[in-house]
């Protein structure tokens, strides 16, 4: 689950990780109100789930109160298109209005999984601002990777090992060590799969602050972090993908034209596949789980056709758990509520496949059966075509 | 022989008594597998299906002599599960539970770590897989056991239902199969690719091993560059799931992510390629790719 910039910060401050002052706000007023507090200069930061904000004209310097207050009216509710959003963009509900820090250097500092050793490893650059994708393209040996053991935790010689890696000294030297440990400790404890500070800023003062902050957390551990449950933003995220996660449905919304409704995520992903081999585009990826419900199914169904883009949909079902026959079931259930204008091509596999078999065709539907994968994605992407 | 499970194996379930265990216990012991006990913390004592129910691994171990254990316990206890399993000296812990937090993950990998080094490996399948079966002989999971045959092609898979599609087709062109792994979609699991070519490499009854990756992580390229230096006398036919996944998005499986542009399927399937493996373009030709390679 992703959060804003606003929330990573308040859950890093948390743990004392230093971050700018500053409040979020969704109308202009306020801004200037807060823009006064943190004593009129000071930095507005549109909040949306998307990087580059600041080249798509996301986050503007403001030299006072008033010029605060115009900047917020312009940013809030504008569409804000970076190259993470797509070219439709977002829309930018909330700005975070900071206090302006002087410059002296900006860093890199990120920490997420790293599978192959199966430990947290923190990464670190002296390039800040920059993508770390884009630094480790061009010089990996710039990059400095610290693996740390999650149940030991960061050892303060490894806090020591990293600023010195940084080339900080006095202040700033001593104040990283009170941040990195920090940091840390905020991506375990709030079970995140990354955390990303760039860039981390080093004032002229010596002080080190995480200018901008990224988070992301665990979805299976959200269970035992109510308050980071609570921060999930609905209109971030797709309004479909949002619905099927209702019923336990896991969707993403794709753009091509034939929808798909598989059991199990490595055959959805592989249907997917044989369908863009056979000349058709997958508007989606579903996983209805390997025990749905009919209940369930009939949703899935519903979501599926509820895309305008869907020309024809591909039901891909190997029963090993999951019956055929509850498949047809559901499937049947949400044709008859919302009725059927393009082509169904079925291929079941597995427990009850006859059963199923029976109930799609006494349905009347227009249905085609497939013989199997192969079949079932020619089928369909001549159906759309 | 087969790797792991087989005739040998005396299974345990944790979570025996629950909807999906008990389901799943009992297929299993359908299948001819040999179910001797059951753990469910409150309930020892009792009897459920015939099989008896314990209140810890440990206990259900010095009663019956249990080597494995298949884990049906819900995600937040399920961690815990897979360390009780190998605290307790069970050799194959099979845990099916989807949706382990990571940090517990982490946790019950550096348990087992600890037990390797001092010499009391546990090895563990998954988390979030179907199990691992020696058809004929041993189910251990949640896969369709009439799909299988004995034979001697050995399969390795990340994804679930995708195993049983190329188990299907190897069955019904007459290619049995040795035994059936499946590694799990999440991030960490257990066991890796290697771990598993390795044993059939050194299993004589394996002639030949299907490979099924997914997009996320550099497994697959890993596993190729073992094949490369390692595994020569025997065909690896491929296939890697998420050609078209876009990347950034999680594909269902915690562990299929495409991310800082790592991961991708051309990458592993180029790895793979290179490596000598036939890599097919569609699921649907995993089991002609392998009877090509056989013949």
């Amino acid at each position: 689950m992703k959060v804003h910039e606003y929330q990573a910060k308040a859950l890093l401050q948390k743990y004392g990780v230093a971050v700018p002052r500053g409040e979020v706000t969704d109308n202009p007023g306020d801004a200037r109100e807060i823009a006064r507090r943190l004593g009129g200069r000071c930095v507005v930061k549109a909040q949306i789930h998307a990087g580059g904000r600041g080249k798509g004209g996301g986050v503007k310097l403001a030299r006072d109160a008033d010029e605060a207050y115009e900047l917020a009216r312009r940013i809030i509710g504008m569409t804000l298109v970076t190259h993470q959003t797509g070219p439709q963009g977002k829309l930018v509900q909330k700005v975070l209005i900071e206090e302006a820090l002087d410059i002296d250097r900006e860093l890199y500092l990120g920490l997420t999984l790293d599978r192959a050793i199966a430990r947290p490893v923190l990464m670190v650059s002296r390039s800040g601002g920059m993508e770390i994708e884009e630094v480790a393209a061009k010089d990996p040996s710039a990059i400095l990777r610290e693996p740390v053991d999650p149940a030991l935790g960061l050892f303060p010689f490894q806090a020591r090992k990293i600023a010195f890696a940084l080339g900080l000294s006095g202040d700033s030297y001593c104040k990283a060590l009170v941040f990195l440990p920090a940091f840390f400790r905020a991506y375990v404890e709030t079970d995140a799969s990354l955390a990303e500070i760039n860039p981390l800023r080093v004032t002229k003062g010596g002080d080190v602050v995480a200018l901008d902050a990224k988070m992301t957390f665990d979805d299976n551990a959200l269970f035992r972090h109510p308050e980071i449950r609570e921060m999930r933003d609905l209109t971030e995220e797709d309004p479909l993908e949002v619905e099927a996660s209702k019923f336990g449905l896991n969707y993403i919304k794709l753009d091509g034209n034939v929808g798909c409704m598989v059991n199990g995520a490595g055959l959805a992903m592989a249907t997917m596949d044989i369908i863009q081999l056979a000349g058709g585009r997958p508007a989606n990826f579903l996983d209805v789980g390997g025990g749905a419900s009919e209940e369930q199914v009939k949703n899935a169904f519903r979501i599926i056709l509820s895309d305008r883009n869907v020309r024809g949909v591909l039901i891909n079902i190997f029963g090993g758990i999951m019956r055929c026959d509850v498949i047809a079931k559901g499937v049947v259930a949400a044709v008859v509520e919302m009725g059927l204008e393009i082509p169904v091509v079925v291929r079941l596999e597995g427990t009850n496949v006859e059963l199923a078999r029976k109930i799609l065709i006494e349905s009347g539907l227009r249905i085609t059966p497939a013989e199997d994968l192969a079949d079932a994605a020619t089928k369909v992407c001549r159906a759309v075509a | 022989m087969a790797i792991w499970a087989g005739k040998d194996t005396r299974l345990l379930v944790q979570g025996l008594t629950g909807r999906e265990g008990s389901f799943h216990a009992l297929a299993c012991r359908e299948y001819g597998t040999a179910v001797v006990a059951g753990v469910t913390p409150g309930k020892g004592g009792t009897t459920h299906e015939g099989i008896p129910v314990f209140d810890t691994v440990a206990g259900a171990v010095e009663k019956t002599g249990a080597n494995a254990s298949m884990i049906f316990v819900t995600p937040p206890f399920a961690a815990d599960a897979i360390v009780e399993a190998a605290a307790a000296g069970v050799d194959l812990v099979v845990c099916i539970t989807e949706g382990i937090p990571v940090n517990d993950m982490l946790r019950a990998r550096a348990f087992l770590e600890s037990r390797a080094r001092s010499g009391r490996p546990a090895r563990l399948i998954g988390p979030n897989c179907p199990g691992i079966i020696t058809p004929g002989e041993c189910k251990i999971g949640i896969m369709p056991g009439r799909i299988h045959r004995p034979g001697s092609v050995g399969v390795i898979s990340r994804s679930g239902t995708l195993t049983y599609e190329a188990v299907f087709q190897l069955t019904n062109l007459g290619l049995g199969q040795s035994t059936c792994v499946g590694i799990g979609g999440d991030p960490l699991p257990g066991t890796s690719f290697i771990d598993c070519l390795k044993a059939f490499r050194d299993d004589d009854s394996t002639g030949a091993v299907i490979l099924i990756g997914e997009i996320g992580g550099m497994a697959e390229e890993e596993a190729a560059c073992w094949i490369a230096g390692n595994l020569r006398d025997k065909p690896v036919v491929a296939f890697i799931a998420g050609q078209t996944a876009p990347p950034g998005r999680r594909m269902g499986h915690a562990g299929a992510i495409i991310s800082g542009g790592r991961g991708t399927a051309a990458d592993k399937v180029r790895a793979l390629e290179a490596a000598g493996a036939t890599v097919v373009k569609s699921p649907a030709d995993l089991g002609k790719a392998m009877k090509e390679r056989l013949s």
